[in-house]
């Protein structure tokens, strides 16, 4: 069934459902990660409340004018309308008062979503109009999508992202350093806007397969995810274009394999899915390189410590330490140093040394800067100088030669 | 009533020709936050071809002059100059350098794409990043020598590695006149070695470079021209006739002990 459904033969609906999906998760992924550089990720969440009250008001103003109250474009413009408001709001709360912009978003998200289910509830009271799925928007409901809303969104997507991509550099630049965009001339307050309209756009073509609720997670979860595999901007955005398109996919053609699965919150834990395996498995920013670094770098103290503490005739209390050393052979279990042990704890406290007379030359200052216990002294000065260090520790200071 | 000259002014008169004349004009610049006024009615002229250094005590106004100079921050009052024109006109000629604190060094991107940063202006939307804007790019890198560590993320940088990026940076812009705040804030011997020989190359080059500067040891061996701040301008001239005991005494107050003054000023 599933795989069925990945290859697009469940017919004509979960086809249309799974390739808007798709755009839509690449529109958002990549719309997405310019707020999530900028760290404003959770002005998207206040955007997307915003959008229920114009839902409401668009259904109510084309009922009233003997329109059909569930045309989708409508809701869209109308959700548009109040999801700008909102986002004004923020932003005027911010920049004027005192208010942080954390507790702006909240009183704005929990205000405007409370008003647009009162909304919501008064149309349900409402004689006309086929009022019945209108709340499909907040979670969304792709049942009985028509050509034309896919289209729309198609469309609207592919629109949002061809702006995303030439706005990228202007973005970019007020991401990083809006001190320097704005020495250069740039209107960082007219890019930060461009990058909110965009979030916006992305918010309102993705009320009908996600809902309003869930699309933050298209537009945090891709960036967030692909930042573990790269510390490269262009891949990050091309990466997150992957996740969120692939998480579309995937997602849609799972909840059209079964009839009671649905598309938006699958959607998103399929998301969810690639950002816990990043999470745990990328390479470098992954939490179990993170884990498996800090466990090597630990033994490498350990046994350089022992070592010193070997060859030097120091008892050894640490167990871990006791543990290393027996385990490379290097010393029995009573403490007591074996022949490969006692080579090993010899080189150990010469380089010990090497490093002391190192610091004492003051033409080495830079290089003995970089003492940190384990490095290895051949790595940071050439044959020669070690030599001379060498050659300083046969002669013992204070006898003159 | 009596004539009443204030020390500040130097008793000059600035004319038409001098803003004209100047890489970077500022007339009357006051700049608040809140009701309280950092930077307070501050005239500076700084001469083409010079290396100047800002200084002055902590929250004297340096930073908040140069960034409001850039248009960073909105004046209360005041007009800006570029080469006698005004500063929308010239952006291409300035190059900032800002802190290094100043951004999140996390940010996903690399030496070299900071760098062509620099190149924002004439690239413009729509170009896209040629071999010969890298080779350029890595051109300043290599005048920091900073050019091995291109593709480094720029996280894996020390400080002084940091502040050398920012450097290249500006210099990729290829401007005229460079304004850098504290470039040698944190940094090490090394560092400092390799911006001020830039610094000096600049000014070699007939560029104009003005610097917010915190080492008073150093002013004399690194700068020509001094500006001295302390919300007012305090004083404005060569090393010689501005960097004196009594204008440092004036711009520090008690924060500088005499003993120390005579120390920088013997040194």
């Amino acid at each position: 069934m599933i795989w069925q459904a990945l290859t697009l033969q469940l017919g004509y609906n979960a086809t249309l459902v799974a390739i808007g999906a798709m755009l839509l998760g690449v529109s958002a992924g990549v719309t997405g990660t310019f707020l999530f550089l900028r760290k404003r990720a959770l002005v998207s969440d206040a955007i997307s409340h915003a959008t229920l009250p114009g839902v409401g008001l668009a259904f109510i103003v084309m009922v009233a004018f003997g329109g059909d109250g569930r045309n989708l474009a409508g809701l869209l413009i109308g959700s548009a309308a109040t999801a700008a408001l909102g986002l004004a709001s923020v932003q005027w709360l911010t920049r004027r008062t005192r208010l942080a912009e954390d507790s702006a978003i909240g009183a704005v998200l929990s205000v405007f979503f409370g008003f647009g289910i009162v909304l919501l509830t008064v149309i349900q009271t409402m004689q006309s109009g086929r009022q019945a799925g209108l709340d499909g928007l907040l979670l969304g409901s792709t049942a009985g999508m028509l050509f034309s809303d896919a289209v729309l969104i198609a469309v609207g997507g592919a629109l949002t992202l061809a702006l995303t991509l030439l706005l990228r550099r202007p973005m970019i630049m007020v991401a990083f350093d809006p001190e320097f965009a704005a020495a250069q001339g740039m209107n960082t307050r007219a890019v930060d806007f461009a990058t909110m309209a965009l979030v916006m756009a992305v918010t309102v073509v993705g009320l009908k397969i996600v809902g309003l609720i869930l699309i933050v997670a298209l537009l945090i979860i891709p960036p967030v995810t692909a930042r573990f595999w790269t510390d490269n901007t262009a891949r990050v955005w091309q990466l997150s274009g992957v996740i969120g398109g692939v998480s579309g996919f995937i997602g849609a053609a799972i909840s059209a394999s079964a009839p009671a699965l649905p598309t938006g919150p699958i959607i998103v834990l399929t998301s969810f899915t690639l950002f816990a395996l990043s999470l745990f498995f990328a390479p470098n920013r992954g939490v179990l390189a993170a884990i498996l670094r800090h466990l090597r770098f630990q033994r490498r103290v350990h046994m350089r410590q022992g070592l010193l503490a070997l060859a030097q005739g120091q008892p050894i209390f640490e167990r871990y330490t006791m543990r290393i050393l027996a385990r490379e052979g290097l010393a029995r279990a009573d403490g007591v140093a074996t022949d490969d042990g006692r080579a090993r704890a010899a080189k150990a406290l010469l380089d010990e040394k090497r490093w002391e007379i190192l610091r004492g030359m003051a033409d080495h200052e830079s290089t003995a800067a970089l003492y940190d216990g384990l490095r290895q002294i051949e790595t940071v000065v050439t044959p020669d100088q070690l030599a001379e260090i060498d050659a300083r520790i046969a002669a013992p200071q204070g006898v003159p030669a | 009533m009596p004539e009443l000259t204030l020390a500040s002014n130097g008793g000059q008169v600035l004319t038409a020709e001098d803003t004209a004349n100047s890489p970077l004009a500022i007339r009357g610049m006051t700049v608040s936050y809140g009701q309280k006024p950092v930077v307070f009615s501050v005239d500076a002229t700084f001469v083409d071809g010079s290396m100047t250094a800002i200084i002055g005590p902590n929250g004297a106004g340096k930073s908040t002059m140069l960034k409001a100079a850039l248009g960073i921050l909105r004046p209360l009052s005041g007009s800006v100059t570029v080469y006698g024109k005004p500063l929308d006109e010239q952006r291409a000629r300035i190059a900032y350098v800002p802190q290094r604190a100043s951004v999140d060094w996390d940010f996903p991107t690399t030496v070299l794409d900071v760098v062509l940063m620099g190149m924002a202006r004439e690239l413009g939307l729509l170009r896209l990043i040629s071999g010969g804007h890298k080779s350029r790019a890595r051109e300043c890198l290599s005048r920091v020598g900073m050019e091995e560590f291109a593709n480094r993320q720029i996280g894996q940088l020390s400080g002084g590695q940091q502040q050398r990026v920012f450097l290249a940076r500006a210099l990729a812009q290829g401007a005229d006149l460079y304004l850098l705040d504290e470039p040698f804030a944190g940094v090490d011997a090394a560092t400092e070695k390799a911006i001020i020989a830039v610094l000096k190359k600049l000014k070699a080059d007939g560029k104009t470079v003005v610097s917010v500067h915190h080492d008073l040891a150093t002013v004399p061996e690194y700068f020509d021209r001094v500006l001295l701040l302390n919300t007012r301008k305090m004083a404005e001239g060569t090393v010689k006739e501005a960097f004196t005991s009594e204008n440092l005494q004036a711009a520090y107050g008690g924060r500088l002990a005499t003993a120390q003054i005579d120390q920088v000023l013997a040194g």
